[in-house]
């Protein structure tokens, strides 16, 4: 069945591409877009009139809990998460039980995604085997079963010597490393950012240069590699100062930002609220400010959400004990129309190339993230005006803990297209 | 004056009437300490469960007289002998003990926060009896009762705080609390111990100790522990003695008629030298004896009266 | 809450001249005045029990301490209390075991507060006797509890409330009895 989409704002960064155009999808690919495609026999049509049509967003940086955390998100409930969160593909960390270090679980992650997701799934596989920092993972056999990149997230490589083996090979079968930035040594068991906010409270302090060393480390060893370095929720200013000399002198060198560090800082944790604690922490106002700036100079390259589900029993606990983390995919999108688009921090086609088109780039997936007649029919439809209040009770994840319930926000994901099918709202 | 509170979660909280009122309190409390049958009946059929978490003696054993003195029936609970060992959260031991019906938890926790946490839930009125680096409300407060008693008037007090500052609670409270009060406060201690932070919290840093006891009023020692030698935040205690222990020749650079104080347990001849814990410039024990009078207000303006209308 | 005065009672020549009577009474039945110590019950029973001290010293030159009781501890209506009670100072730097105990108030209502005051006396020590000293005595009974010196006996209602004022703390001697105004 062909799907015909009409009367859309379409906005594609990849082709510069903002106005209003008719989009016909064949067999989960974009067949024809052009103003007024005419209605044919057997053509299901979409009136999207005052919409926004974008290629389908791609979230790097998720964490689905299967295999082994099943209680707390699987692939599935990731997957209905991400669609009505507006995401068309999303990107899955290896730190399950088993890690994904081996072409099985990549292939077992691949294969339940096939069956049950709603979207798609792109495997991340680890940088050493178990993340424990020792060993590379065999990369070619893992690439050739279908992960998309490397990470050790959240147990980040300390061993210089280790990273700079992995940017080497990781550079020969040119793919690329994604690094979780934080000196285990100087973060400690630190629980918050390392400032006024953390001293009053009396809670462990992660320091901004537990970031910012290991940030400074990594461009130092993909620049004498030639590799490509992708920096994971920056979440300083000063790993934002390094990304930026980094970049300028032609370094390699991506990096992500999530939500959460863009719309709340560490004041925000007064009442100890656990649902605001996640790694890296919610930074100080200056961090904020910075991170915005670095937004809107290019500095930074994509929104990721770091989708990092826990149980409510895991959260309802003293701050310290409780896991960090926080559920994103649903809220994401939302937020970042609110306060990036609506408020004119970021214009729509800057938001859109950070979500879809540099994913997709970063990640090499040459069918997504663009709205070109060949181009996978993956779409996401905003509406800029709908308003919004969060509701977790309503989420589709399994986790609740979202720190946003109650928000009112403007702007939000209305529909997700994935291969030309409709997969929110679900039917 | 009234004390407007339903939990004493920390100093944070309070405004200056809330303090004024338990000091005052207090004072008439402490004259039940002096009888010979040490004994009210006011609180007689509530009562109150100790939730300790991290040991503790003076401060438990504290809370236990206050609550007897004012006949509440109290029951101690502290985790080695508990099942939060078999891995029980704190939010069902908590509902474990309010299922029995009391009226105040007194909570002591190595996590900051966690009062705060469990108030949120429960129905009895929680007391912070010290929670991680965070807070030591009550100990602020008997600290403040025995300044007063010494020195009659807060304002423009220059009272010195010398040591752990980054770890500790009793120093967060005794800012929060004396600053609301109109003292001056310096905080000292190395670097490494004392962000330049803390200045934002109304106080003066410094990093030498001669330097600050020029003029000072009262002198609060902190506990240095030993542990944090080995995290590096000072090189050995040889070197921290040298710098910040309280002497005989040190206490000369300040006031005449200046008070020592520490929150114990002490240290000797660490932060503070033995002839200067054993002075008669020393406010220690009495510290300790105030204690008393500090928790049986607390237990006496919380529990007492009517049950008053949660605030949050 | 608003309220109107319904009668002046007593003025300051009326109490005083109350005052001396019954300390006259008090030295009748108190033949060694040396065992004799007076505890006033806060507030005003502070200033009455310095009064009858004073009358006492004038008449027969001797010295009988004064202590203050504060009851609020020892309520029984404690958990019922809508604001919270201010604790007071119990001020008695004298032993009471074995003395003879005049116990003051300025109006004696219900007897709980009586019953309270006893009851904190008794934690104090143990004494030789307890004697009841009231200015005012308005009836309403609600425990057995009956005064040994009454300035006058003043039949009022329940909704009354009686009022004594003394130099020491208000603006004048008197004694007034009001009623609070109807509630809208």
């Amino acid at each position: 069945m062909r799907l015909l989409i009409k009367n859309g704002r379409v906005v594609d960064p990849s082709s510069g591409t903002d106005e209003t155009l008719d989009i016909l999808i064949d067999q989960g690919k974009i067949a024809d877009i052009r103003p007024k495609i005419e209605e044919a026999e057997g053509f299901k049509v979409l009136d999207v009139s005052r919409l926004v049509v974008a290629p389908g967003f791609i979230d790097m940086h998720a964490h689905l809990r299967e295999p082994g955390q099943e209680y707390k998100e699987d692939i599935q409930t990731a997957s209905r998460a991400a669609a009505r969160g507006g995401f068309t593909s999303i990107c899955a960390m290896p730190n399950t039980d088993p890690v994904n270090d081996n072409r099985g679980v990549t292939e077992f992650i691949l294969a339940e995604a096939e069956k049950r997701a709603a979207v798609n799934i792109f495997p991340i596989a680890a940088i050493t085997s178990g993340l424990r920092g020792e060993q590379i993972t065999d990369m070619a056999d893992l690439l050739d079963a279908g992960a998309v990149a490397f990470s050790d997230d959240g147990r980040c490589v300390q061993n210089s010597l280790v990273m700079r083996r992995a940017l080497e090979y990781s550079d020969f079968l040119q793919t690329l490393i994604i690094d979780h930035c934080e000196d285990f040594d100087l973060s400690q068991d630190g629980l918050m950012h390392e400032g006024s906010h953390s001293y009053f409270l009396g809670l462990k302090g992660i320091p901004a240069s537990a970031e910012e060393v290991i940030i400074a480390r990594d461009i130092i060893l993909a620049e004498a590699a030639r590799a490509r370095i992708h920096i994971a929720h920056l979440s300083t200013r000063g790993g934002a100062r390094l990304v930026e000399e980094a970049k300028k002198r032609k370094v390699k060198v991506t990096a992500e930002v999530t939500p959460h560090h863009l719309v709340l800082s560490d004041d925000a944790l007064a009442n100890y609220d656990t649902n605001l604690k996640v790694n890296p922490p919610l930074r100080s106002q200056k961090d904020v400010q910075a991170l915005l700036a670095a937004l809107k100079k290019g500095v930074v390259d994509v929104l990721a959400t770091d989708h990092a589900p826990h149980t409510a029993e895991e959260k309802e606990v003293e701050f310290d004990r409780a896991p960090f983390g926080i559920n994103g995919l649903e809220t994401a999108v939302s937020l970042l129309l609110d306060r990036l688009v609506n408020k004119n921090v970021l214009d729509l086609s800057r938001f859109i190339e950070m979500i879809s088109t540099n994913p997709a780039r970063i990640l090499g997936l040459t069918n997504k993230g663009r709205l070109t007649v060949g181009a996978d029919a993956d779409l996401t439809i905003l509406n800029l005006h709908k308003e919004t209040v969060i509701d977790i009770t309503t989420f589709a994840s399994k986790s609740r803990n979202n720190p946003f319930d109650g928000w009112k926000l403007k702007g939000a994901p209305v529909m997700t297209i994935v291969a030309g099918r409709v997969v929110y709202p679900f039917s | 004056m009234e004390f407007k509170q339903r939990h004493l979660l920390g100093i944070q909280h309070l405004d200056v009437s809330d303090i004024l009122t338990v000091l005052d309190t207090a004072e008439s409390l402490s004259e039940i300490s002096t009888r010979e049958v040490k004994k009210v009946p006011t609180l007689r059929g509530k009562t109150i469960v100790n939730l300790f978490f991290e040991p503790s003696t003076r401060t438990r054993s504290s809370f236990e007289l206050a609550a007897k003195r004012l006949s509440a029936d109290i029951i101690n609970f502290s985790q080695q002998t508990s099942s939060v060992v078999k891995g029980e959260s704190l939010k069902d031991t908590v509902l474990n003990f309010e299922a029995m019906n009391p009226d105040a938890l007194v909570i002591r926790h190595s996590c900051s926060g966690a009062p705060h946490f469990v108030s949120t839930f429960c129905r009895s009125h929680v007391i912070n009896a010290g929670d991680g680096s965070h807070e030591h409300p009550t100990q602020a407060l008997l600290d403040a009762f025995t300044i007063r008693q010494a020195k009659k008037s807060f304002r423009d007090l220059r009272v010195v705080i010398v040591g752990d500052i980054l770890h500790s609670r009793v120093a967060r409270s005794n800012v929060f609390l004396l600053s609301k009060l109109g003292a001056q406060i310096t905080l000292v201690g190395p670097p490494s111990l004392l962000p330049e932070e803390f200045k934002n919290f109304g106080a003066t840093i410094s990093h030498s100790l001669d330097e600050s006891l020029a003029g000072a009023d009262v002198i609060m020692m902190l506990r240095i522990q030993t542990e944090r030698q080995k995290a590096n935040f000072f090189p050995s205690i040889r070197e921290y003695r040298n710098l910040y222990c309280l002497t005989e020749k040190r206490f000369q650079l300040a006031n005449k008629d200046a008070i020592i104080m520490h929150p114990g347990p002490i240290n000797r001849g660490v932060e503070i030298s033995s002839e200067m814990a054993d002075s008669v410039k020393s406010v220690i024990l009495k510290q300790v004896e105030n204690g008393i009078a500090i928790r049986m207000a607390i237990l006496y303006l919380l529990l007492g009266g009517r049950e008053r209308e949660t605030a949050d | 809450m608003e309220e109107k005065i319904k009668a002046k009672v007593m003025d300051a020549a009326k109490i005083k001249r109350s005052l001396v009577r019954m300390t006259t009474e008090i030295l009748e039945r108190n033949r060694n005045l040396k065992n004799l110590v007076i505890v006033g019950i806060r507030t005003r029973g502070i200033y009455l029990g310095k009064r009858i001290s004073k009358l006492i010293q004038d008449l027969e030159k001797v010295d009988i301490p004064v202590g203050v009781l504060d009851i609020t501890l020892y309520r029984d209506d404690f958990a019922e209390l809508e604001t919270q009670h201010m604790v007071q100072k119990t001020e008695i730097d004298f032993p009471i075991s074995k003395k003879d105990v005049l116990l003051v108030d300025d109006v004696l209502f219900t007897g709980r507060t009586i019953r309270a005051a006893m009851d904190s006396l008794f934690d104090l020590g143990r004494p030789q006797t307890v004697q009841l000293f009231v200015l005012i005595d308005r009836g309403h009974r609600e425990l057995p509890i009956r005064p040994d010196y009454v300035g006058k006996v003043l039949p009022t209602s329940k909704r009354e409330v009686v009022q004594v004022k003394l130099s020491e703390v208000d603006d004048a001697d008197e004694v007034l009895i009001t009623e609070p105004a109807e509630l809208k």
